[in-house]
């Protein structure tokens, strides 16, 4: 297979001689710190950054005894849905390597699919381990808020960020997360659960009276090749025994816009830090300190990342902080509270993962509205800090289609259990 | 990576500028001198091509952000807990660990631009 651009780096690392993942090849997206070993968040502006010290999930691999084989490509600060805004060019779909792998964690999704890596660590802010997923026909999860540590990954946004795996089976992609879930002293939002998963355990693909709640919003407007193949999805999960029923949640209509205005204010803060003085790009000393860091990040910066700076600085700036920022909390309480009324009737929630097939390389970059819709089915679950699990469905237009499974707050054997179910 | 708290107060402070601004103009009408105030609070200088469409780029998600006007008013502090740790002396970076990869140092700190 042709070059697909999986990864920035390509640098071994070992970890211990024995362990659950002995033997086990790992793709780590890059913006997840490796001691030693550069890490770019796809950006200029960490171009030649070597982090001194290791996130703990880098830890926790090394210790299971996973081998590192490189730092995935991914888009700019994780700022993308196609990994085509990466500073080191983007990332092609194994599948069809004139389609885009998604974002934006593409490299990471890209090297599981292309065989360049046996499983990869991605992010997910707002979609971001399962678009990929769902966009190269494998596994990905984004686990509950506080599950896994962030200690060590570069911040986008904070309170929506996990980091999450990706693999060619929901039983593979379980043992990763078995791997790296659980509490660190390092990361004060982790909690005690996960502290001695086996959700690999849970990949038994018994759904014999599991209901299924079906959410008619997150089918409304989607491609309909991709409505098919996961409503045929489902319907063999009914044949397996498990019970459909329809549930609303008029909340996630609200839910691309909160989670922009968050993200983007988030981003703002967060990347405040890059002004070229103590790590990453310098466009050298000769202004004031003013000018010195605004020309610093505009070089440093790639054009999408800089629309999300100024849209979060112009969120939470003066005057505009209540109609927008107070108004997205408002926003995320209900997409929550939402979920949380679903989760008394029913065991797992389903959706297309992304309402879309794979974009052409260059389809829809310079279109950043169309890029953000393209999030409506994978933000409602950041907003409301739930685990979910992208599985292949089938293909539609031989494009692979990713049916969403979602749990409640630490349901990761729920969700991994119904995925199963649909491998088979 | 921390942040600098000083940054932060100060882009705080310059944010606070913007009321008026708020005041006088309707949100989805984005102009040039809108974007290139933000950029200036934010410390991005833009490229020609960045001013040239961040404004109509703006005005059309701003516009889709303004339907959160919709949203019913929510409680939403209830479930949050302070997490605290006692505050004892741990291992951290070294001095060269952390100047590592500073653009410019001397005498062990970190070399910045002047600050007026």
């Amino acid at each position: 297979m042709a070059d697909v651009n999986a990864f920035i780096t390509e640098e071994t690392i070992e970890g211990a001689d024995d362990g659950p993942l002995a033997g086990t090849t790992v793709a780590v997206k890059d913006n997840i710190s490796t001691a030693g070993v550069e890490t770019t968040c796809g950006s200029r502006m960490l171009e030649g950054y070597v982090p001194p010290y290791d996130a703990t999930v880098v830890t926790r691999l090394a210790d299971a005894g996973a081998t590192i084989v490189g730092k995935a490509n991914m888009d700019e600060f994780g700022m993308g849905t196609t990994t085509e805004t990466s500073h080191f060019g983007p990332t092609r779909n194994p599948v069809d390597p004139d389609r885009v792998p998604g974002g934006s964690s593409g490299g990471s999704a890209a090297a599981v699919a292309a065989g360049e890596a046996d499983v990869a660590l991605g992010t997910d802010t707002g979609g971001s381990v399962r678009c990929p997923a769902a966009f190269c026909g494998v596994v990905g999860i984004k686990p509950t808020y506080g599950l896994v540590s962030r200690y060590g990954l570069i911040a986008y946004a904070n309170s929506l960020e996990q980091v999450g795996p990706i693999a060619g089976t929901v039983e593979e992609a379980a043992a990763l997360l078995d791997v790296i879930a659980g509490p660190d002293p390092h990361d004060a939002t982790t909690r005690e659960a996960g502290a001695d998963a086996n959700y690999a355990a849970a990949a038994d693909g018994d759904v014999e009276g599991m209901t299924v709640g079906v959410v008619p919003e997150l089918f409304e407007g989607a491609h309909e090749g991709v409505v098919e193949t996961v409503e045929a999805a489902l319907s063999d999960l009914e044949a397996q025994g498990a019970e459909t029923v329809e549930v609303s949640l008029p909340s996630v209509e609200h839910a691309v816009q909160a989670y922009y205005v968050i993200a983007t204010s988030e981003a703002s803060s967060n990347l405040a830090r890059f002004d070229g003085v103590r790590y990453g790009h310098s466009a050298g000393h000769d202004g004031n300190w003013n000018e010195t860091f605004a020309e610093t990040r505009s070089e440093g910066f790639g054009e999408e990342v800089k629309r999300r700076i100024l849209l979060g600085t112009y969120a939470l700036s003066a005057g505009y902080h209540e109609k927008y920022y107070a108004k997205a909390q408002d926003a995320r309480a209900w997409v929550r509270s939402d979920f949380d009324d679903a989760f008394a009737d029913v065991d797992v929630i389903a959706s297309p993962t992304m309402p879309v097939l794979p974009f052409e390389l260059g389809e829809g970059i310079d279109d950043p509205m169309t890029m953000y819709l393209a999030d409506a089915n994978t933000t409602p679950v950041n907003l409301a800090n739930l685990p979910a699990i992208s599985v292949p469905a089938g293909t539609a237009e031989g494009l692979p289609v990713g049916l969403q499974l979602i749990g409640p707050k630490f349901g990761e054997e729920t969700i991994v259990r119904a995925a199963s179910a649909v491998e088979e | 990576m921390s942040d600098s708290p000083d940054e932060r107060s100060e882009a705080a402070a310059d944010a606070a500028d913007t009321v008026d601004a708020a005041e006088a103009a309707d949100a989805t009408d984005v102009d040039v001198e809108d974007v290139d105030h933000v950029a200036g609070l934010a410390r991005v200088d833009l490229e020609a091509a960045e001013r040239e469409a961040f404004p109509e780029q703006f005005a059309e998600i701003l516009e889709y952000f303004e339907t959160l006007d919709e949203v019913p008013e929510f409680d939403r502090e209830a479930e949050l807990v302070n997490v605290m740790r006692p505050d004892e002396v741990r291992e951290g970076l070294t001095q060269s660990e952390a100047l590592r990869n500073a653009a410019e140092t001397e005498d062990g700190y970190f070399r910045g631009p002047r600050v007026s």
